[in-house]
């Protein structure tokens, strides 16, 4: 095989795929992100203790009621959306008159409190939680060796990707949601419970990170703080892709897990840094963010 | 789109316009009795608590100046505060300089990094800026970790006292106490001419209405660059001489969750007052103290007095009472 | 409030003083991580296996009134010397036990010499608290980094495995675990074949993974610690590195890591400490007792390392029948204790508490017959190896007596 800037072709197709499956999180992430942002306009702090959330109640459905992973994948989004839902009736809601910065200090408050919950209870060791046994084993790719479930990571998080764009962007439902982005009071005008959307809004973006939590719980431990760094990523992500338009968001997810993965072959030490930087530079070039209106 | 709304609503975050007559004397009182509070604080209570409620007091002051007066929430303010107290840390430490150029120096960082930082945040407005701000600090906390001179984990330690001017010796607590306590007022009373000066007219105007402070012709973005950069000297000026009061300089001062104290401090004390900070800041480092044998509850706690103050107590422990007394603290 | 209780003590100790002829009120400091990162390796658990040092040692039949505060450092150093400072300047506490994490048990070494008080360290892992920064106030009780390194790479070359590969977190203390254990594996006639740094607190190890896999070393050393070192082995065995014949080794992981990770994750690690509690009968009481008071959780080497350090604390102070820390660490230093979980324990010049260390593998889930059941014994390291030699450390204090 032939080598590029002294790393042998294999390994560079390998990290390739494996920078995917990190920008799959990334994506589904940043679109929840994106997606309550539109509608709500605040930044949801909580996004990553509601992804850690995800992991945990796949957890405790598999070791209190015996639930396994499949039905968790399902049940698990829907029971944080629904702590979602009513977070966003008994607190957020509260906040819309004010300045959006009330929201982002709201949520942040709320991310303290649910790790902290979580940290009493279950201390910070990290929790096992087994892959499904449907997806254990790998394929020999000849390059590397793929583990089935981080395959199906990157296959479920394109399809959920997906499916919201679609909704948002092509179906009369996403034409409410847009049009309430846009001007909130001539859509309740005609007749539309904007509120309600709002809240069904809230709740569907914070069920996507437990979606993305749930994906997760198999392959890093199940960690009150697990979430915690991860967000401060997504940031980075959202800032860069601008928050404008979903399939930017997707998009830039996908783009950045790539370009991680390629710096930890090149250059591991700054792996960890490498999505600041570039968050620095699209600053400097395009303010805005890569598909961000101006603001 | 959606921040231009906000803009013109009148919402914006800040404190609530307060007319009083007779400002200036009421709060030279304040200042006096606060000089006269300082002094006698340490016959009543631990020197070395004191001083870490000075330092955080003065952290967050500076990062009211920004948030309060400028309308900017800026999430990484435990950049400046770090670096700095690193700096002062090293220079004290390893190229042995007496403190009070071991804090200069810290304080140098402090504005140099600000300058830099404030430059690329001020290019977007609202959450993306707090957005910005904790992602360039978070690039920070990499850096202190990878870096060869922050000691990484470890951090910079056992770093001298060392004697002020060659004649005041720190390493007595109450020497270092009454010193702190001067650099804080120091800071406090020029964060207290910075808000009452035409520059901060000017910033109140741009933090309440930016468009129409655009229309009146002023440069918008190079005041918001230059508070920036105010307001990250004073957060240096705190981390440089916390590094010199507990001979400490380590990650804990840069990492993310060090931004979320001065934030959680201000909210409590009252946003956009001048005295709110320092009274934000004894209630939390008190708290912290006193629930140290709780674990992971300070967390939780912490996190229900962030929630309960965003909800319901949006003006803070003094600016409740500047409303009552109706003048403004 | 702080004040008064200050001077409630002084009261109580002078009247005790006059009133009769005993009760040496010692009050001791459980100081480590109780919520956070470390929490399951020393935390509550270790202010509890304190408790059981002192009623075992029936303190106040021997003369002595014992006392003891825990506090949470929270991983901070600053937190951390705060509260030492406040320990020794108000409180009246006389030595504080465990630290875990590296730089907090540093800051604490500081502010003890400084304070002139003694720390005895169990969860704190630097072998600079017994090298460079050492100090004539500190007993490092349990491990350290030296001891880890030097037994799982000397052990496991020894049996065979010659080729390393090292998983290292980028940061100081990564750093020296894999220089550390690197030297430990060429002086057993190994060869280290390369290394990879990771960001510390990454989440995703699977590219660095990629890279050992592909080294085709023996053995891949993890030179990490706490969560990044159960995440690199629950992501190993997705990727069936063990599986492929290659062993993972942790530098810096403990019983309770392996516990959080379940046997079907971490089966086949190699890994050394200084106490399991299934080794012999007194081990066995003493765990049993343990967890009965503690949600049914058997001891870490650190809690066990607290208890036994608590133990000859006492002893020697009660021996003494006197709290002054020259005499008291000049005694400790004199003694070979009988710790009934680590043995015959003596303490160095340096500080350094010498005891046999273990290298352990963790079983197989089929051969594990109960939750608790994890460990099987590789090697025993007699005393005299498990330790860095004397005057390697570099400690000061070495040579002057």
């Amino acid at each position: 095989m032939f080598t590029i800037f002294g790393v042998p072709s294999a390994a560079l197709f390998g990290q390739l795929l494996l920078g995917l499956i990190n920008g799959s999180f990334y994506a589904i992430l940043s679109l929840g992100l994106a997606v309550i942002f539109g509608l709500l306009n605040i930044i949801n702090f909580a996004h990553g203790a509601q992804y850690m959330m995800g992991a945990f109640v796949a957890w405790m459905l598999l070791n209190y009621a015996g639930i396994g992973y499949w039905p968790a994948l399902l049940l698990a989004p829907l029971l944080v959306g629904a702590f979602g839902v009513v977070l966003e009736r008994v607190m957020i809601s509260r906040l819309y008159k004010f300045d959006h910065l009330y929201g982002l200090l709201l949520t942040f408050g709320l991310a303290l409190i649910i790790q902290g919950l979580f940290r009493n209870q279950y201390g910070v060791s990290g929790l096992p939680y087994g892959i499904p046994a449907e997806l254990r084993g790998g394929q020999a790719l000849g390059f590397m060796f793929l583990p089935n479930y981080r395959a199906w990571v990157v296959v479920a998080s394109l399809v959920v990707c997906l499916v919201t764009w679609f909704v948002i962007e092509k179906t009369k439902l996403g034409a409410y949601l847009r049009a309430a982005t846009e001007n909130p009071t001539l859509v309740q005008a005609f007749g539309v419970n904007v509120p309600l959307m709002i809240t069904l809004t809230y709740g569907f973006g914070v069920a996507l990170a437990g979606f993305a939590g749930v994906l997760a719980a198999p392959i890093y431990s199940v960690n009150p703080n697990m979430g915690a760094d991860l967000i401060i990523v997504v940031f980075a992500v959202v800032v860069i892709g601008g928050m404008g338009s979903i399939l930017g968001s997707i998009l830039t997810g996908f783009a950045l897990g790539l370009v991680e993965g390629l710096t930890k072959v090149f250059y591991p030490e700054a792996s960890a840094t490498v999505i600041f930087v570039i968050m620095v530079l699209v600053l400097l070039v395009k303010p805005a963010g890569l598909f961000g209106r101006a603001t | 789109m959606a921040d231009a709304a906000v803009a013109t609503s009148g919402a914006a975050i800040g404190p609530p316009v307060i007319e009083g007559t007779g400002a200036a004397g009421f709060h030279r009182a304040i200042f006096a009795g606060l000089v006269v509070l300082l002094l006698v604080a340490p016959f009543l209570l631990y020197p070395v608590f004191l001083m870490k409620v000075l330092c955080f007091a003065l952290f967050a002051a500076a990062f009211n100046l920004l948030l309060g007066y400028g309308g900017l929430l800026s999430f990484g303010h435990a950049a400046y505060f770090g670096m700095a107290s690193y700096i002062s840390a090293y220079s004290a430490k390893v190229l042995g300089f007496p403190p009070e150029l071991a804090i200069l120096a810290g304080t140098a960082m402090g504005a140099a990094l600000g300058l830099l930082f404030g430059a690329l945040a001020i290019r977007r407005q609202g959450i993306y800026f707090a957005m910005i701000t904790l992602a360039l600090s978070q690039m920070v906390y990499f850096f202190s970790l990878q870096a060869k001179f922050t000691g990484g984990e470890d951090g910079i330690q056992a770093v001298p006292r060392g004697t002020l001017f060659g004649i005041l010796n720190l390493a007595i607590d109450i020497n270092l106490y009454y010193v702190v306590a001067a650099i804080f007022l120091i800071g406090l009373y020029a964060m207290y001419r910075i808000i009452h000066s035409p520059f901060g007219q000017v910033m109140k105007a741009i933090r309440d209405n930016e468009p129409r402070a655009i229309s009146l012709g002023y440069r918008v973005n190079q005041y918001k660059l230059a508070l920036f950069v105010m307001s990250t000297t004073l957060a240096g000026l705190a981390g440089a001489t916390k590094a010199i009061v507990f001979q400490l300089a380590s990650l804990t001062d840069v990492h993310w969750s060090m931004s979320g104290e001065p934030v959680l401090m201000t909210l409590v004390g009252g946003l956009g007052t001048v005295f709110g900070p320092l009274i934000g800041a004894a209630v939390i480092v008190s708290m912290q103290n006193y629930l140290a044998t709780l674990g992971a509850w300070v967390l939780v706690v912490q996190g229900i007095i962030f929630v309960t103050c965003v909800l319901v107590f949006r003006e803070g422990l003094l600016g409740f009472v500047a409303k009552t007394i109706r003048r403004p603290l | 409030m702080r004040r008064s209780t200050l001077l409630a003590t002084l009261a109580a100790g002078l009247l005790a003083g006059t009133a009769a002829q005993a009760q040496t009120a010692v009050k001791l400091g459980i100081l480590n991580d109780m919520s956070s990162l470390y929490a399951d390796i020393s935390g509550p658990g270790s202010v509890v296996a304190a408790r059981m040092a002192a009623e075992d040692f029936k303190a106040s039949e021997k003369g002595l009134k014992v006392d003891i505060v825990s506090a949470d450092h929270q991983n901070k150093p600053d937190v951390g010397s705060n509260i030492a400072r406040q320990w020794y300047d108000q409180d009246g506490v006389d030595a504080i036990f465990d630290v875990t994490t590296s730089s907090v048990a540093l800051a604490v070494s500081e502010i003890t010499r400084e304070k002139n008080k003694i720390f005895m360290i169990s969860g704190g892992g630097t072998s600079d608290l017994t090298g460079s920064k050492c100090t004539a106030n500190n007993v490092h009780w349990t491990y350290d980094t030296w001891a880890l390194a030097n037994g799982t790479g000397s052990a496991l070359t020894k049996q065979g495995k010659k080729t390393w590969f090292f998983l290292t977190a980028d940061y100081a203390f990564g750093a020296a675990l894999e220089r550390d254990t690197g030297e430990a594996v060429k002086k057993a006639g190994g060869t280290v074949l390369g290394s990879v740094k990771h960001p510390l607190a990454g989440a995703d190890f699977s590219s660095f993974l990629l890279q050992a896999q592909g080294s085709k070393a023996e053995v891949i050393g993890l030179a990490n610690a706490g969560s990044d070192t159960t995440n690199a082995i629950k992501q190993a065995a997705e990727f069936g590195i063990t599986q492929g014949g290659q062993s993972l080794a942790g530098l810096l992981i403990f019983s309770s890591d392996v516990k959080a990770l379940g046997l079907q994750a971490a089966q086949g690690l190699v890994l050394t400490e200084a106490f399991y509690w299934d080794q012999n009968d007194k081990t066995r009481d003493f765990s049993k007792r343990f967890a009965a008071k503690f949600d049914g959780k058997m001891p870490t080497s650190s809690q066990a390392g607290v208890y036994g350090s608590v133990l000859a604390y006492l002893e020697t102070v009660a021996a003494l029948k006197s709290k002054d820390t020259a005499a008291v660490m000049k005694k400790i230093k004199e003694t070979t204790f009988d710790d009934p979980l680590m043995g015959q324990v003596t303490v160095r010049a340096d500080g350094r508490a010498i005891h046999p260390m273990y290298l352990f593998e963790v079983k197989k889930p089929a051969e594990s017959k109960g939750p608790w059941d994890m460990y099987k014994t590789l090697a025993t390291i007699p005393a005299a190896e498990a330790f860095r030699p004397l005057a390697a450390g570099g400690c000061p204090l070495v040579g002057k007596s």
